[in-house]
């Protein structure tokens, strides 16, 4: 369950070293835009050692490497593999070759560390039009893949339109991300909410996200993170309409029913399906039925 | 691993540390500047010596400005200014 991911340069020890406590599922380990490139160095090195030393049960890493457009990111990889992060997200994108690429770089080194191949998945930061147009091709190229990413800031320089809070410029790439990934089987997750200050502009935006279908959102301040959670969890009314529905099931199939209904509502599998995901989600948070 | 050349690593940021290695014939001499010296500056003078042996890094000039970073940033900091110091990498 990755409800939440905060973003954390990669090359600042202070904010590192206190990622797992910032309340994030998972925590971004930043090797990219966040890194000048004379610190390249210095932060795979700094990264590695965070996620060598430090404890972060509970919370999943990330590390965002340099795009493979650029000379950092082997050796990114060959810095970060060993040390088994959750997953690499590869930023922008574009073609399925370029997981591909990236999928026979992590496939060599996991058997030159003696890693078990394939371990470690890949996000696809999609954050051009090119990345866009082939999101379905970028997450079904590997077996690797394991989530979409949508990232607003380049995607709206390479537009060529104005980023806004409103994000009507996003409306077309939130969906087709949306679709894509669900088609591939794999997560999705929005884009982060920019403006630090303005917690109910972002409240209104993950709310937006996740009545598009996204699995969670990025955030770039820790924040953040407790909005995000809050609104991509599910509500005690959620939780309790999800088991009152698995039990209109269980009586429909003892009764010898196809179909029954709860609340004047026929149940059909799509509901009984979402049912399921919602008391998934509660029981992974430890929210029970006893808790509503 | 030889050093060549001088170089640094690290900020001066809290949790940070600032290394600056210059080359020095006659072993590893270290000199340390950190608000917890006292309580501990042996141990940070033997994460040094550690990344250096790791490195195989017997003759140079290290000073450090410690700024409370971890064992993890300071072990990170002090490979990152001896590699960017090294010949023929």
């Amino acid at each position: 369950m990755r409800r939440s991911m905060l973003f954390l340069p990669g090359n600042n020890p202070n904010l590192l070293i206190n990622g797992n406590c910032l309340g994030a599922d998972a925590v971004i380990f930043d090797l990219e835009d966040a890194v000048a490139p004379a610190e390249k160095d210095g932060a795979r090195i700094l990264v590695r050692n965070t996620m060598r030393y430090m404890d972060f049960r509970g919370c999943e890493r990330i590390v965002r490497i340099n795009g493979v457009d650029t000379p950092y990111w082997r050796e990114d990889v060959d810095a970060v593999l060993p040390q088994r992060p959750e997953l690499i997200l590869l930023p922008k994108a574009g073609t399925a070759e370029d997981i591909r690429m990236l999928d026979a770089y992590m496939t060599e080194k996991e058997m030159h560390f003696g890693l078990e191949a394939g371990t470690v998945g890949i996000m696809a930061l999609i954050e051009t039009a090119l990345g866009v147009e082939n999101a379905y091709a970028i997450a079904a190229a590997s077996g690797r893949v394991k989530a979409l990413f949508l990232g607003a800031e380049d995607l709206t320089a390479d537009l060529q339109c104005r980023r806004t809070k409103q994000s009507r410029e996003i409306e077309y790439a939130r969906t087709r991300l949306v679709v894509a990934a669900r088609a591939a089987g794999v997560d999705v997750y929005d884009t982060p909410f920019t403006d630090v200050n303005d917690d109910d502009g972002m409240e209104t935006d993950a709310e937006l996200a996740k009545a598009l279908g996204f699995n969670g959102k990025a955030s770039i301040s820790p924040r953040h993170v407790e909005i995000i959670n809050r609104v991509f969890s599910p509500t005690p009314e959620q939780i309790e309409y999800a088991y009152q529905v698995l039990e209109a099931i269980e009586e429909a199939a003892r009764q010898g029913k196809g179909a029954i209904a709860l609340r004047g509502k026929m149940i059909d599998a799509p509901i009984v399906a979402r049912a399921r995901r919602t008391i998934e989600m509660a029981e992974a948070l430890g929210l029970g039925r006893e808790d509503v | 691993m030889e050093i060549i050349k001088r170089a640094s690593a690290g900020t001066l940021e809290s949790s940070d540390a600032y290394v600056q290695i210059e080359p020095h014939d006659g072993g590893l001499l270290l000199e340390l500047e950190s608000v917890v010296l006292a309580q501990f500056g042996d141990a940070i003078e033997a994460v040094v010596r550690d990344v250096a042996d790791e490195l195989g890094v017997k003759n140079v000039y290290i000073r450090i400005v410690d700024r409370g970073a971890l064992d993890c940033v300071l072990r990170a900091r002090v490979e990152t200014a001896l590699l960017r110091g090294r010949g023929n990498p």
